[in-house]
């Protein structure tokens, strides 16, 4: 587990999750979720595949609504929240996403310029170029600022998607399963920089993952989603400290020691 | 199963209409994407020239070929460029562009917004703060609502051209004579009735587009379906607008 970093505020909640139900159809996905992020730290969310993680980030982005529950981002109340509110929240939030959702039809350049210039349209040129410089030299990528997504590796994709949040500086980042489908040296620098994020712009990240050696490198708390709520919180060892047959596959497929 | 099939349907109509009233609502407010529109028209206009170019030069040549024994029948051969002129203006150029271009652009355009959406390259735009639906909607509308009269007047003169050429090579004519038999042929109101039928198609083929990309189903069958039902729809539409434009400009008295 990572040792615990002094910036956190356990005190300051950045998300508030309470009572939180979301179905699709016949299919309750989300049942009773409650959850809080604090100022600055890493909360890693584990789960199955389908149990939820995704859906929750997304509501949280504001990208799905809740069928029942609250949600507070930054002390804004989701519920009702009108789209230019919502719009000005987002501002404040990053996401990356598991495909990294780079703009294949621009360079990594117009990817990271994109979001800037049209959220603060008085930048000048030089402005702009200093924040691109500064993100990418932030993800170790200044070499790749003027290839075509297509010409990327999967790691450097991630990092590239993880870059264009950061250069709106965001308060919160939301990280889906920003390890998956990377080889396991790829998956070490993606957490060293999850880390670094932090680190560096002292962020407040959810990072959804059924990753467990990203889940220990990167998590300062974790929680499991386990039949539509969260069962099981506390520290790599609270979590896996246990004989349900819904946790213990998760530890021994992963062989941790 | 027929009430579900009649709920699916009025549902999917809602959602045209919403879409269809966002984009008016949206296209009368700023900050605009002019750059992004440029580009839209360039894509759409310029890159769909060798096409357009083949196609109204193909229809010119035809066209004239096919008329021209009905006009010796009655001896009115001299009437081929006046023929020539009215079918073209008022008829073929509008819906030979508008053919053409649901077909290129339509397509192109639900498989790149489907594509957009199943990697969720829309849902980055949204969490970032920015509106997609104007940088990607509204921006492609416009050009395909400018470009398309655009390529019309051209497909016009290239059908033309090509008409004169099929005429100089049977008849003794000029260039001269030949277009000013055409525009003795041709009247404001001729012009002005391609004008809206072409306005009206390329508004057309860029909203169902647009909304078929845009709310397409994720996976790779979603992209296609996007592709193929924006050409369809496109293409079925405009058949019935040239139907209702033709009747309505009818009712203005000349």
């Amino acid at each position: 587990m990572k040792k615990a970093k002094e910036f956190i505020k356990y005190d300051e909640p950045v998300i508030t999750i309470r009572d939180l139900y979301k179905s699709f159809g016949d299919l309750h996905i989300l049942r009773g979720v409650n959850l809080d992020l604090f100022r600055g730290e890493n909360l890693v969310v584990l789960g199955r595949s389908g149990t939820g993680k995704s859906v929750l980030i997304k509501i949280i982005a504001g990208l799905l609504q809740a069928d029942r529950g609250s949600v507070e981002v930054l002390g804004s109340s989701l519920e009702n929240i009108s789209i230019k509110e919502l719009q000005a929240l987002r501002l404040k939030i990053g996401f990356s996403f598991q495909s990294s959702a780079l703009y294949d039809s621009m360079t990594v350049r117009e990817n990271l310029e994109f979001p800037l210039v049209r959220v603060n349209r008085q930048l000048t040129r030089k402005e702009i170029n200093t924040a691109v410089v500064s993100v990418l030299e932030a993800v170790d990528l200044l070499q790749s600022i003027d290839q075509m997504p297509s010409e990327l590796s999967g790691g450097q994709r991630k990092r590239i998607g993880i870059a264009r949040t950061l250069i709106l500086q965001p308060e919160i980042m939301l990280y889906d399963e920003p390890t998956a489908g990377l080889d396991p040296i790829t998956c070490i620098e993606i957490n060293k920089l999850i880390n670094e994020v932090q680190d560096r712009y002292k962020t407040s990240s959810i990072i959804i993952t059924h990753d467990l050696a990203c889940a220990k490198s990167v998590g300062d708390r974790i929680v499991m989603l386990l039949d539509g709520s969260f069962e099981r919180q506390g520290s790599f060892d609270d979590i896996f400290n246990t004989d349900d047959p819904r946790v213990k596959p998760f530890y021994d497929y992963n062989f941790i020691k | 199963m027929i009430s579900k099939t009649i709920d699916k349907y009025l549902v999917d109509l809602a959602e045209i209409h919403r879409f269809v009233m966002r984009f008016f609502k949206e296209v009368f407010v700023g900050p605009y994407e002019f750059k992004e529109m440029i580009r839209q028209c360039y894509e759409i206009g310029v890159k769909s020239l060798p096409l357009i170019s083949l196609t109204g030069f193909i229809i010119g040549v035809v066209f004239t070929k096919q008329s021209r024994p009905s006009l010796a029948d009655f001896g009115a051969q001299a009437m081929l460029p006046a023929l020539i002129a009215i079918a073209v203006v008022r008829a073929l150029a509008p819906l030979v562009t508008a053919l053409i271009a649901a077909g290129k652009v339509g397509s192109q355009i639900g498989a790149e917004l489907g594509s957009m959406k199943v990697s969720e390259q829309i849902e980055a735009m949204e969490v970032s703060g920015i509106n997609p639906f104007k940088f990607l909607v509204v921006s492609r509308v416009v050009a395909t609502s400018v470009m398309i009269p655009v390529l019309m007047f051209y497909v016009a003169f290239v059908a033309l051209m090509g008409a004169y050429l099929n005429i100089a090579q049977n008849e003794a004519t000029s260039m001269t004579v030949f277009f000013t038999e055409v525009f003795d042929a041709i009247t404001f109101r001729d012009i002005l009735s391609s004008v809206i039928k072409s306005l009206v198609f390329g508004f057309t083929i860029g909203i169902v587009g647009c909304f078929q990309g845009y709310t397409s189903s994720k996976g790779t069958e979603g992209v296609g379906r996007a592709a193929n039902w924006a050409v369809v729809m496109s293409m079925f539409l405009i058949f019935i607008e040239e139907l209702l434009v033709v009747q309505v400009l009818q009712l203005i008295p000349q």
